[in-house]
């Protein structure tokens, strides 16, 4: 099968830190704080290689859309066994304001050139819990979706997904190409193996800007103040 | 004059010191605050498999004295295991630096699991520094295939600080060596795939140590090679343990490491590549002392406060952190040092001699902490109490090593 899959990944705040919101409560605090890959993304990213190991799909593709730092992220991707890596450089202003609009948008731009036939994102992100880029990707491209997925299997040119909704398990068939988003029973995702993490240096990574692929990452949204919950789970 | 003449002296003195410290710091351009992106990523793989595999696994390990062989596997799996073998050879060939970054993690999970991989480079060392072509992709290319263990069977029931006095006799006859003999305190002894065996060549007692012993390489299936029962140790108690006796096993010539009479010097020189190493495995055990007992003091009442928030208490664990970061960069520094090229012996003594010291005084401090919890089996640092007394005894003795770095010292001292 001659399949491209796209697979995005966001590096954000990693999940065993405590929060801590700044000062000026214009948002948390990052500076020096500990980063790794969204652990949705890493499911993602799992699923994907697996579907390469299964010959399934021929090149796995990892994406990230950030400033220099994400590249590490980029990294752990292809350590864990995806073919190369695309870092779309967003930095300063642009790059806090980034949300799902705007990365949908460079998504469906990247998979328009780069021929992609399914591109797999995590459900949502920990540090936004959006929930939104994968629907507003399929939409862009008006392509089918199967969001939530607990189960992926590729037959022929269909895709069968089994979702997880409020009810219970959900089986739909969709044509391809399509968007999926990975929900956390997936998969089990895999350590980056030390030889692995040194095969990776070598893998490509090629920059590109939002520019470049005519999309506009200025946001249509004000974060007017970030403050954190005096007692979790009362209004 | 006489006070004119005594002033200068001690300035003289003191600026002829002042330069040695000088040449000293100039020389050293190794950054202990900032690790590569590469050796970041390793030690966060080594972390995450420690913190989530070895540390829920450890205590029924350690209750049942099994061997861990499904962490080993696993280790093997994601290339903790074997960092030293030689690319050539189907390794990576890491530098002990970034060895000793990974061994460091894998020891705050559990020692025990982390001895048992160590005897592996301890093995593989003599090979690595002096095996030939052959001998190197033979034995040490089948352990990157598959996850075999090897050991390093030097030390005897009536010799172990004293190598020079072990009694393991190699007989040549045509093109094989007989060998008999008993060993002891073998790590991996039952579960080794093959040994490096050090045994007296030359039966001459007026022979110097440098000339009558010879490395081999022995496949543990040799007819002749009979693994004793597995010793039940006080600590680390899952690693494999054993006396192995040697009755007329036969060693083909091929399998000697460079040639009659070398093996002294090279049983030695692999400690210079091990030892750092080892100071590692008593850092991440010194490290895990210190986390749990930290944990416990913010969370255990007394006396209407936080234990962590009583002096007593916080002044422990202040000279507990001491140590642990005196001994970390102590091993860095040795491993660095070898890494470079340069003869590490002094370092790499200091940092095993201090280690092994601070392991002991950390864990002891964390039972301390812990208080009648402590002393209890339900709670993870009488276990280490257990485990840090070995660090002091293998790999050369406390006493060892203050032989090694008082005679490295007087020697530098001298010239």
């Amino acid at each position: 099968m001659s399949a491209r899959v796209l697979v995005g990944v966001k590096r954000v705040i990693d999940y065993a830190v405590k929060i801590r919101v700044k000062p000026d409560r214009t948002g948390v605090v990052t500076d020096g704080v500990k980063h790794s890959m969204n652990p949705f993304c890493e499911i993602a990213v799992e699923e994907a290689v697996k579907l390469k190991e299964k010959k399934l799909v021929k090149e796995v593709v990892a994406v990230s859309c950030g400033p220099q730092q994400v590249q590490e992220t980029i990294r752990t991707a292809l350590a864990m066994g995806a073919d190369r890596g695309i870092h779309v450089e967003v930095s300063g202003k642009d790059y806090e304001t980034l949300g799902p609009l705007q990365v949908s948008k460079i998504f469906a731009a990247l998979a328009k050139k780069e021929q992609a036939d399914l591109i797999i994102l995590g459900k949502q992100a920990i540090d936004d819990d959006c929930n939104q880029t994968g629907q507003m990707t399929a939409a862009l491209l008006d392509w089918p979706q199967g969001t939530f997925a607990s189960e992926v299997t590729l037959e022929a040119d269909k895709l069968k997904v089994v979702r997880e909704i409020d009810g219970g398990l959900e089986t739909i068939k969709i044509n391809l190409p399509a968007v999926v988003t990975a929900d956390l029973r997936l998969n089990t995702p895999r350590y980056a193996t030390l030889p692995n993490i040194m095969k990776a240096k070598k893998k490509k990574i090629t920059n590109v800007k939002p520019a470049d692929l005519g999309v506009d990452v200025s946001s249509r949204l004000e974060v007017l103040k970030v403050e954190k919950l005096k007692e979790a789970g009362r209004i | 004059l006489f006070f004119i003449y005594c002033c200068i002296e001690r300035i003289s003195w003191r600026l002829q010191k002042t330069k040695a410290l000088l040449d000293h710091t100039n020389t050293l351009s190794l950054n202990l605050t900032e690790l590569t992106d590469q050796q970041k990523e390793f030690q966060e793989v080594a972390r995450k498999f420690a913190r989530e595999e070895i540390v829920p696994a450890a205590p029924s390990y350690d209750k049942s004295g099994e061997y861990p062989f499904p962490l080993i596997k696993r280790a093997w799996e994601l290339g903790l295991m074997n960092g030293h073998i030689p690319e050539d050879c189907g390794g990576m060939g890491l530098g002990i630096f970034d060895a000793c970054l990974i061994t460091e993690e894998l020891a705050f999970g559990c020692t025990g699991v982390q001895t048992a991989i160590e005897a592996n480079s301890l093995g593989q060392m003599p090979v690595i520094i002096a095996g030939n072509d052959a001998q190197k992709k033979k034995y040490l290319g089948r352990m990157t295939e598959e996850p075999l263990m090897c050991a390093y069977c030097v030390t005897e029931p009536g010799a172990g600080s004293d190598v020079a006095g072990i009694k393991t006799r190699a007989v040549k006859k045509g093109d094989e060596y007989v060998v008999n003999g008993q060993k002891m305190w073998i790590t991996n002894g039952g579960k080794a795939n093959w040994y490096f065996l050090l045994a007296r060549t030359d039966p001459d007692p007026k022979c110097s140590a440098s000339k009558a012993f010879t490395g081999f390489i022995v496949e543990a299936d040799t007819p002749g090679v009979q693994p004793g029962r597995k010793e039940l140790n006080m600590g680390q108690r899952c690693s494999d343990t054993r006396g192995i006796t040697f009755e007329d096993v036969r060693i083909p010539k091929e399998n000697v490491l460079i040639g009659e009479g070398a093996g002294f010097k090279i049983a030695m020189g692999a400690f210079d590549k091990t030892r750092p190493p080892v100071a590692a495995g008593a850092t991440g055990l010194a490290q895990r002392a210190l986390e749990e007992a930290t944990k416990y003091a913010l969370e255990r009442k007394t006396f209407g406060k936080f234990i962590a928030e009583h002096q007593a208490v916080s002044f422990l664990l202040a000279e507990m952190a001491m140590k642990v970061e005196l001994a970390r960069m102590a091993y860095q520094r040795a491993a660095w040092e070898v890494d470079q090229g340069r003869r590490n012996t002094y370092y790499a003594s200091i940092a095993k001699a201090y280690a092994g010291d601070i392991a002991n005084q950390c864990a002891t401090d964390a039972v301390q902490i812990f208080g009648g919890n402590g002393f209890n089996s339900e709670y993870p640092v009488e276990k280490l109490m257990r485990d840090a007394k070995i660090y002091q005894i293998y790999e050369g003795t406390a006493q060892i090593q203050r032989l090694i770095i008082s005679r490295e010292h007087l020697g530098k001292f001298k010239q």
